[in-house]
C-alpha cells in the first residue's frame, strides 16, 4: 500500500478539523470512545451537534480556546492507501506550523468558506505549498450547505482562485465543492450537487498519482553514521549508513564522495531486511565500497557524472519562526542533510509581500512568519540542490546558538551572485 | 511496483533513519522498553538501524512491581539474545526508600508514580535522549508531540514551547541537564505495528494472544485476578469467571484490562484489530480514563 502525506490549510473558521473529523469518521477510523468522548465534550460545552473539530483539538488550551494551537498528525487508511494528515492551524501567528506541515506533504488541501471566498490567509497558505514544493494543491471550497449549493458562487471562488494560483508553481490544482459538516463530497459523492462531476475528496485522494514526485534521477546519499563495528566478527567491516535521499544506486555503480573527491564503486548494498541489488529513497541502507576511502558523517556520495552543487556561500528562501527578527550579519548554527555547520547571514535581499506577491527589498529585517531571500555564508561547504530539484538536499534548518530554538525553515536556490 | 516502497517499507526506513541520527548525534542513548509490542518493534528496529554491529545503547525497563510474568521472561530472553545491556528502574525500591507514597488502596494503580523513578533512573545515568515506543495516533496529545521532543532539567514536556519540526531535518541541540524524549515510532498506528510483527515474524510476550483467564469485570473493563487485583467482595458485577481473552497493550497490571479475543497470530489481531470500534487506550487503560487531559498532564510532568 501507498503513503499519501497531506497538510491541510485555511482559515481559522473554515472547517478544518471538521472536514477531518468526517474523514476519520466516514472512513470509519474513529473509535467508539473517542466519538463518545467528543460527544461528551459537546454536550458539555453546549454545541449544536456532535463538535468533530474536538477529535483532533488535543491540547487542553486548544479545547478551551476553541481553536487549534499545534500542527496535529491523523492517521487513516481505505483498501487503496495510508493517508497521514498534518492538520495545522489557521491562525497567522502559527503560519510557521503550515510550513512545518507542509515540509512532509505531498499534497496539501485547502479549506475556503464558500460564504467568504478566498483570503488573505488561503492565498497565504497556498504561497506556502508553494513555496515548499507541494506539488497537488486540492481547494475545498467548503460550508456549500451555507450557499445553497450553488453552482455559480463554486465557480467564482474557483475561478478567483485560479487567476491567484497562475503566478505560483502549483503543478495540480483540484476543486471540489463541499460541506464538511453535511459530508457532502467528502467521502460520498453528493446528491445536493448534481451540476460537480468530479470525484469526492477521499477518492481524489486515493487516486491522485503522487509516484512520479520524487526525485530518481539525480543520485544523493548524505553518509549518516560510519559503522565500523569493533568485534573480531566484522573486523573489516566499513559501511555507510543513511537514507537514499534521491536516485537509484546499484551494486557495481561508481560513485564519488564529497568533499574528498575520491571515486570508487558500490560492493554491497543492504537495507533494513537484508541485501539490495538496488536502492532508492526513501530506503534506509548501509552502503560499501571497494577501497577505503576517507568518508564521515556529512559527506555524500553521489555520481561522477551528476554531482550536487558545493558552496559556502548560499541563497535561499527562508520562513522566520522566532520572535526576535533576523537581521543580516547574524549567525547561526545550520543543519543540512546530516551536516551540521554555522551561517552567517551576509545579506536580506527582499522580505516577500505574501498577499500581493510582492517583493520588499527595502525591508530590513524578517519578523516571525515573514518569508524573505537571504544570502548565507556557511562555515563548511554545503553538498545541495535546488529545493525545487531535491526536497532533501535542497532543505535546511536555522538554529539559534543561544536558545537551541529552531527559527528557521530554509530552502535553496541555485546562487545568483 | 518500480521503485516504491510500501508504506510500511516507509515508516521502517523512516524509523531507522531518526534511530541513526540519535545515535549520530547523542552521547548518552537508551531505549525505554516495557516488553510492549511497540518497544518490541523500536528494539528490532534498532537493531537495523545498527546492524551489523550490537545496539551500542542500554534498554531500560521502569518496573512497577506489577508486571505481568509473561513479560519479565520476554524481556530477559530478548536481552539475552540481542546482548544488549538492561537497566532497570524499580518502583517498588524508590517506595521503600520513602522517595514516593503509594495510594493507601490496595491494587492502587502504580501507573502516575513510574514518573518519579523514570526521572531519577533517566537522571542518574545522565541519558540525553531516550527512545519511546509511543505513537501519535494512540491518544490526543500524543498527535501532537515532536518526534524529538525536548525535555527540561526537570523532565517536563512544554506543549506550548515545541520546536517547528521540519522535513527529517532533526535540531537535536539541548543545554546540559535537558534532553529528548524520541520517537521513531511516531507516525505507526497499531494496525502498522501489527503488519510489521506479523511481516517481521517478531516474537512478542504470549499474553498478546488468546488464551484462558480468570478475569472479572469492573466499570466496563475485564481486568485479571492476580496478586493485586482481585474482585471486591458483595460486589455481584465483579463475579469472576473465565474465558478466552487477550491483551492488546502490557503494562501495569492493576490498570491493564484484557479484550475478548479468539486471535492467536498476529494475522489474526490484524483482522480483528481493522474491525475493531474501540482505541487501545480506550479499551484497556483504566489510567487514560480520567480526563480529557489525562495523557497530556502526566505527560507534563515527564511520563512516558
Amino acid at each position: 500500500m501507498e503513503l499519501l502525506r497531506f497538510a491541510t490549510g485555511g482559515s481559522v473558521d473554515d472547517g478544518k478539523s471538521t472536514l477531518i473529523g468526517r474523514l476519520l469518521y466516514d472512513s470509519k477510523q474513529i473509535f467508539q470512545d473517542q466519538l463518545e468522548a467528543v460527544q461528551r465534550t459537546s454536550v458539555a460545552r453546549g454545541d449544536e451537534y456532535v463538535n468533530l473539530a474536538l477529535l483532533t483539538d488535543g491540547l487542553r488550551a486548544e479545547r478551551e480556546q476553541g481553536i487549534t494551537i499545534d500542527v496535529a498528525y491523523r492517521y487513516f487508511s481505505t483498501p487503496r492507501r495510508r493517508f497521514i494528515i498534518a492538520d495545522t492551524p489557521g491562525h497567522t501567528q502559527h503560519t510557521r506550523n503550515m510550513v512545518t506541515g507542509c515540509s512532509t506533504a505531498d499534497l496539501v488541501l485547502l479549506l475556503i468558506d464558500a460564504r467568504a471566498g478566498a483570503t488573505e490567509q488561503t492565498r497565504r497558505h497556498a504561497m506556502i505549498a508553494s513555496l515548499l514544493g507541494i506539488r497537488h494543491l486540492v481547494l475545498c471550497v467548503n460550508k456549500m450547505d451555507l450557499v445553497g449549493y450553488s453552482k455559480q458562487r463554486f465557480e467564482e471562488i474557483r475561478d478567483e482562485f485560479i487567476g491567484f494560483s497562475e503566478r505560483l508553481q502549483v503543478y495540480d490544482l483540484t476543486c471540489i465543492p463541499i460541506s464538511a459538516l453535511a459530508g457532502d463530497n467528502v467521502v460520498e459523492r453528493s446528491t445536493e450537487m448534481p451540476w460537480y462531476g468530479g470525484l469526492s475528496l477521499l477518492e481524489h485522494l486515493e487516486t491522485v498519482h503522487i509516484a512520479s514526485d520524487r526525485n530518481l534521477i539525480d543520485f544523493r546519499f548524505p553518509v549518516q553514521l560510519v559503522i565500523r563495528p569493533i568485534s573480531s566478527e566484522h573486523h573489516d567491516f566499513r559501511g555507510y549508513a543513511g537514507n537514499i535521499a534521491s536516485g537509484v544506486l546499484e551494486v557495481g555503480d561508481e560513485v564519488v564522495a564529497l568533499p574528498s573527491g575520491f571515486a570508487s564503486h558500490v560492493v554491497n548494498i543492504d537495507g533494513p531486511d537484508g541485501p539490495l541489488q538496488e536502492a532508492f529513497p526513501p530506503q534506509a541502507v548501509v552502503v560499501r565500497l571497494e577501497d577505503d576511502i576517507d568518508i564521515s558523517r556529512g559527506d555524500m556520495l553521489c555520481r561522477p557524472n551528476n554531482r550536487p552543487i558545493v558552496g559556502q556561500d548560499v541563497s535561499a528562501m527562508v520562513c522566520w519562526m522566532a520572535e526576535r527578527p533576523l537581521r543580516e550579519g547574524s549567525t547561526f548554527a545550520i543543519k543540512h542533510t546530516t551536516r551540521w555547520a554555522r551561517a552567517r547571514v551576509r545579506s536580506l535581499q527582499y522580505r516577500l509581500d505574501v498577499n500581493a506577491l510582492h517583493r520588499d527589498s527595502r525591508a530590513a529585517e524578517l519578523e516571525l512568519n515573514d518569508i524573505g531571500r537571504i544570502h548565507l555564508r556557511t562555515t563548511a561547504p554545503l553538498f545541495y540542490d535546488e529545493y525545487r530539484d531535491n526536497r532533501q538536499t535542497g532543505s535546511f534548518v536555522l538554529v539559534d546558538e543561544q536558545t537551541n530554538a529552531t527559527v528557521a525553515a530554509g530552502m535553496l536556490r541555485r546562487p545568483t551572485f | 511496483m518500480a521503485h516504491r516502497l510500501s508504506h510500511l517499507d516507509t515508516l521502517a526506513s523512516e524509523a531507522i533513519h531518526i534511530i541513526r541520527e540519535v545515535v549520530a548525534e547523542f552521547e548518552r542513548p537508551a531505549l525505554l522498553f516495557s516488553g510492549g509490542k511497540d518497544s518490541a518493534v523500536l528494539l528490532h528496529l534498532a537493531t537495523k538501524a545498527c546492524w551489523p554491529q550490537r545496539v551500542p545503547f542500554p534498554i531500560v525497563h521502569v518496573d512497577t512491581g506489577h508486571n505481568f510474568p509473561e513479560v519479565i521472561e520476554y524481556r530477559d530472553q530478548q536481552v539475552s539474545k540481542l546482548e544488549v545491556r538492561l537497566v532497570v528502574g524499580s518502583v517498588q525500591e524508590d517506595i521503600d526508600r520513602g522517595s514516593i507514597v503509594e495510594q493507601p488502596v490496595p491494587g492502587a494503580t502504580r501507573n502516575r508514580l513510574q514518573t518519579f523513578t523514570l526521572l531519577r533512573v533517566l537522571e542518574e545515568n545522565r541519558y540525553d535522549a531516550v527512545f519511546g515506543g509511543g505513537r501519535r495516533d494512540e491518544e490526543k496529545a500524543r498527535a501532537k508531540e515532536r518526534v524529538f521532543s525536548l525535555r527540561d532539567e526537570f523532565g517536563q514536556w512544554d506543549p506550548r514551547a515545541q520546536r517547528p519540526e521540519l522535513w527529517d531535518l532533526y535540531n537535536t541541540r539541548h543545554r546540559p541537564g535537558e534532553h529528548f524524549r524520541v520517537f521513531p515510532l511516531s507516525n505507526w498506528t497499531e494496525l502498522d505495528i501489527w503488519q510489521y510483527v506479523d511481516e517481521q515474524k517478531l516474537e512478542l510476550p504470549h499474553i498478546y494472544f488468546a488464551h484462558r483467564r480468570t478475569v472479572f469485570r469492573r466499570t466496563g473493563m475485564l481486568l485479571a485476578i492476580g496478586p493485586w487485583t482481585q474482585p471486591r467482595d458483595g460486589v455481584a458485577s465483579e463475579q469472576p469467571f473465565e474465558t478466552t481473552v487477550r491483551y492488546r497493550t502490557v503494562g501495569d497490571m492493576t490498570c491493564t484490562a484484557a479484550v475478548e479475543s479468539t486471535a492467536s497470530t498476529p494475522a489474526e489481531i490484524i483482522v480483528e484489530t481493522a474491525a475493531t470500534r474501540v482505541s487501545e487506550r480506550g479499551a484497556t487503560r483504566a489510567d487514560d480514563r480520567f480526563s480529557d487531559a489525562a495523557m497530556e498532564d502526566r505527560k507534563r510532568e515527564g511520563y512516558f
